[in-house]
């Protein structure tokens, strides 16, 4: 047991002394290492400060509201790990600072039966954090170029690093030392160094186009969304039968088609989500026809290409024209028409679609609908626990338009077409 | 013909600053196109450091063969007849050296991918950047600019440049030795000029207005250069100012306004200063703020305007050509996306007077108040190397300042022929933040005039060995 003497580590460049504005230990309380002790402010911003040891506090210098030189005693501790080495009485005659009593000097003296390090390293700096510079306050740190730079590459403050060598230099190992203790580099000193490089790049193009059409939805739509789930176990089986038992002209089915074809079946009875929306005119276009955009993602970004007259195409058709579409934007052949004139859009990423998403409406549409990821999971079926195939249907719809009501009844009849496959495809 | 260039960095002078940056920008990978209205190499390469020194270097040489043609001859060497200077020859000599180096610069520029454009560069705004060069107009449109136009000599109103009141740049290639010349300004620029055009056989004449020679430096270093001066019939008015010239020379008032007199000088060289660049370029349509004279810069060189940068004279003291270099290509670094700072613990400064100047740091009179420091000097004379070499004679000496309760090196000067290339082993010492028992650690090469630096730290610590 020993007296260890914390005093007022530098707190900041060029600050001279802090003010207490609260103390977070009173004498007699037992603190641990690193526990915060004490709150000072400097003009700076208010700083906490915790404490380099663990032991009992037997005395705290100074009233909450009043000021403190940078090294004077702040608080004092009776402290297992060992007497502060340079206590005030005698000042050591080579100690070129005050302030440097602060600096635990627990490398030399490790605790002869302490627990193996989890690694080993030959560094001191397994040792607690310093909690001083050992530098006279406002001093400017003395380093090597090579050592200020590498601090500089790292967003070190040398102010903070204990420098060990003549006149407290900052030698490259005590920068290593302290970024290993301090948790920045890992122990062995890895060559990790911070990237600091801005890559700028012009947005042009699809990306502008892109970044514009998003933009211009976003300003103008008021989105609401609303996300249902479906169990698909009916029409996953149907669509895997219908995969298997195919004809070689006959394209294979992903899920795109039955809910293209289940919205074409329910639009009819919601024209207003089937619609173009002229807001700068105030006339909504709802349409007859169903031209369903499919979002596509291709190399340069993302495409829409439609497929016209969903409601006029059987479920091989509309397979057969998403993988035209698909390959030609990919390859960038699709044309002007083929790339334009939707009516309503959906967007699906397969696996990769997520549990719920909030799509961006593709103005002037009205609404956007967007199937989430298929997932086997069990579900309550009466007092059974069954395995069902389930999928969320994420939907945006223009709130202007399309009341929340009228949006959820559309999701709804969706989800029971595709409950129900056999609705789908009955006249 | 327009042509309209978009690189990435566009660098406006081709001195030590701008084409350095360029080069490191290039380096870099940056596309990059460095301005330059003159030659490349800008002051110091062409009408600075460079040509001034050989100049020294000559006229040196012609005052040793003529002591060795005198009566007592030069260490044993008498030469049969006083030797001939045929200065245009010198000047020709001088001026090779210039073409090899400013051609080196652009043979550089060339590896480094750097753009090149002779021509008069004209800002309209801070990124738009007019160039009339030979082949015609160019405009520039850079994402960063670096600029690095330099500084003019300060012409003095009641001496206006031409004729015969020359600046350092004239004072380089004149066609012949003047027989008198007049000095005003006793500043590092002046008194080399001013010393070799006296070792070349001209009647000189200093003219100070403040009470010393050198100002910036401190009296006991800049002693031995005012000896050298007397011995060597160098008249120095200290204290007085010039007024104006007359058909016999130069008209000043002397010390305290006591009398006016007319120093007798077929050149007049005014050495007053040199002015930060800031005008005929389009500053003024940057939105540039403005520290003074200079264009105000934060620790990386940015100026207020966002991805404009300046380096060099434009930005301040100290103006020095390895200022400018080390400020270049940090700038070219910033842009390349590295972490840098500007922050020299100290630059060094070197006079190449008769004898020369070396100073980092703080000199024993800038000590910081409360700090208690030592000093250690340690004479040339007391140096077996500076006297085999006739170094040794003139009170040169090396002084290193330290504080006392650490021995970390605050400063470190010398004075003394050669010492100018002492300039790298202090800048050091003051970059790696070495203390005394560093130095004295440190085996100095014998013989050699470095030894006397080791023996200053050991005079510091108490124990010098040689006196």
């Amino acid at each position: 047991m020993g007296l260890y003497q914390f005093r007022l580590p530098d707190v900041g460049e060029g600050v001279a002394e802090a003010e207490i504005v609260a103390w977070l230990v009173k004498v007699g309380d037992v603190v641990e290492e690193d526990q915060n002790i004490a709150e000072v402010m400097t003009d700076k911003a208010t700083v906490e400060i915790s404490s380099p040891v663990a032991g009992v506090v037997i005395a705290i210098h100074g009233e909450v509201g009043g000021a403190l030189p940078v090294g004077a005693v702040l608080v004092e501790f009776e402290s297992e790990e060992g007497s502060d080495v340079a206590a005030p009485v005698t000042p050591a005659a080579s100690a070129p600072f005050e302030a440097v009593p602060t600096v635990p000097v627990a490398a030399p003296a490790p605790a002869p039966s302490a627990p193996a390090a989890p690694a080993k390293s030959t560094s001191p700096a397994t040792a607690p954090r310093p909690a001083s510079s050992g530098r006279a306050a406002g001093e400017a740190p003395l380093a090597a170029p090579s050592t200020r730079r590498r601090a500089l590459d790292l967003g070190v403050s040398l102010i903070q690093v204990p420098g060990t060598g003549p006149a407290g230099r900052i030698t490259p190992d005590d920068l290593e030392a302290y970024l290993v203790a301090d948790g920045k580099l890992a122990q062995g000193g890895s060559s990790r160094v911070a990237r600091t490089g801005v890559n700028d790049t012009r947005i042009i193009g699809l990306r502008r186009k892109i970044a514009e059409k998003m933009q211009e939805a976003k300003r103008r739509i008021p989105h609401i969304n609303y996300v249902e789930e479906c169990d698909l176990t009916e029409l996953e089986s149907l669509r895997l039968d219908l995969n298997e038992h195919r004809t070689g002209d006959q394209p294979k089915l992903t899920l795109l088609p039955f809910i293209m074809r289940a919205m074409a079946k329910a639009l009819p009875d919601f024209p207003q989500v089937n619609a173009l929306y002229d807001d700068d005119n105030g006339v909504l276009h709802a349409h007859e026809g169903v031209h369903i955009g499919i979002a596509t993602q291709t190399p340069n970004g993302l495409i829409v290409p439609v497929v016209r007259h969903v409601e006029a195409l059987d479920i091989w058709e509309c397979a057969r024209e998403v993988a035209r579409l698909a390959k030609a934007v990919r390859d960038g052949t699709a044309g002007r028409d083929e790339l334009s004139g939707s009516t309503i859009t959906l967007t699906s990423m397969g696996p990769l679609g997520g549990i719920v998403s909030t799509p961006v409406i593709n103005h002037p549409e009205v609404a956007i609908l967007n199937p989430n990821k298929l997932v086997t999971r069990p579900v309550i079926d009466g007092s059974f626990v069954t395995v069902r195939k389930m999928m969320n249907l994420s939907s945006a719809f223009d709130h202007r338009i399309v009341d929340g009501y009228d949006a959820a009844l559309f999701v709804q009849r969706v989800k029971r077409l595709l409950e129900h496959p056999a609705l789908i495809f009955m006249d | 013909m327009t042509e309209t260039l978009r690189p990435k960095v566009l660098v406006v002078g081709g001195g030590p600053g701008g084409y350095v940056a360029a080069i490191r920008a290039g380096q870099l990978g940056l596309d990059t196109v460095l301005v330059e209205s003159g030659r490349l190499g800008g002051t110091c390469l062409t009408r600075g450091c460079i040509p001034s020194k050989a100049l020294i270097h000559a006229a040196g040489l012609y005052e040793e063969a003529v002591l060795a043609a005198g009566e007592t001859g030069r260490f044993g060497i008498h030469l049969g007849q006083t030797p001939e200077l045929r200065f245009s020859e010198t000047v020709g000599w001088k001026d090779g050296i210039v073409d090899r180096l400013s051609g080196g610069v652009g043979g550089l520029l060339r590896k480094a991918k750097v753009k090149t454009l002779t021509g008069w560069a004209t800002f309209s705004d801070a990124k738009t950047c007019v160039v009339e060069s030979d082949d015609g107009v160019v405009t520039i449109r850079p994402e960063h600019v670096i600029l690095a136009t330099g500084s003019t000599a300060v012409e003095l109103p009641f001496l206006p440049f031409g004729d015969r009141v020359i600046s350092s740049t004239e004072a380089l290639s004149l066609a012949e030795v003047p027989a008198t010349l007049a000095v005003v300004g006793g500043g590092y620029i002046g008194l080399e000029l001013g010393i070799a055009y006296a070792k070349l056989g001209s009647k000189v004449t200093i003219v100070e207005a403040m009470d010393r020679i050198l100002p910036l430096y401190d009296a006991a270093l800049t002693a031995p250069v005012s000896r050298w001066l007397e011995k060597h019939g160098v008249t120095v008015h200290l204290g007085a100012k010039a007024l104006g010239q007359d058909d016999e020379g130069l008209l000043i008032k002397t010390a305290g306004g006591q009398s006016r007199l007319t120093v007798p000088a077929e050149r007049i060289l005014v050495t007053v200063g040199r002015q930060p660049l800031t005008e005929g370029w389009g500053l003024e349509q940057m939105a540039l703020a403005m520290d003074g004279r200079f264009v105000k810069i934060d620790d990386r060189c940015a100026t207020s305007t966002t991805n404009v940068w300046a380096i060099g004279d434009l930005v301040g003291e100290p103006m020095l050509a390895h200022k400018a270099s080390a400020q270049g290509e940090m700038a070219a670094e910033i842009i390349a996306g590295h972490r840098r700072r500007f922050d020299p613990v100290a630059i060094a400064a070197v006079c190449f007077t008769e004898p020369e100047i070396v100073s980092v740091g703080l000199t024993p009179d800038q000590a910081p108040e409360g700090v208690e420091t030592v000093v250690g000097q340690f004479p040339f004379q007391a140096n077996g190397r500076a006297l085999s070499m006739q170094a040794g004679d003139d009170g040169g000496f090396v002084r290193v300042l330290a504080r006392k309760s650490d021995h970390r090196i605050l400063g470190i000067q010398a004075v003394g022929r050669h010492c100018s290339e002492f300039a790298g082993e202090f800048a050091t010492l003051m970059e790696m933040g070495a203390v005394l028992e560093d130095v004295a650690g440190t085996i100095h090469v014998h013989p050699t005039l470095g030894e006397a630096i080791h023996e200053s730290a050991l005079k510091a610590l108490g124990h010098a060995i040689h006196i």
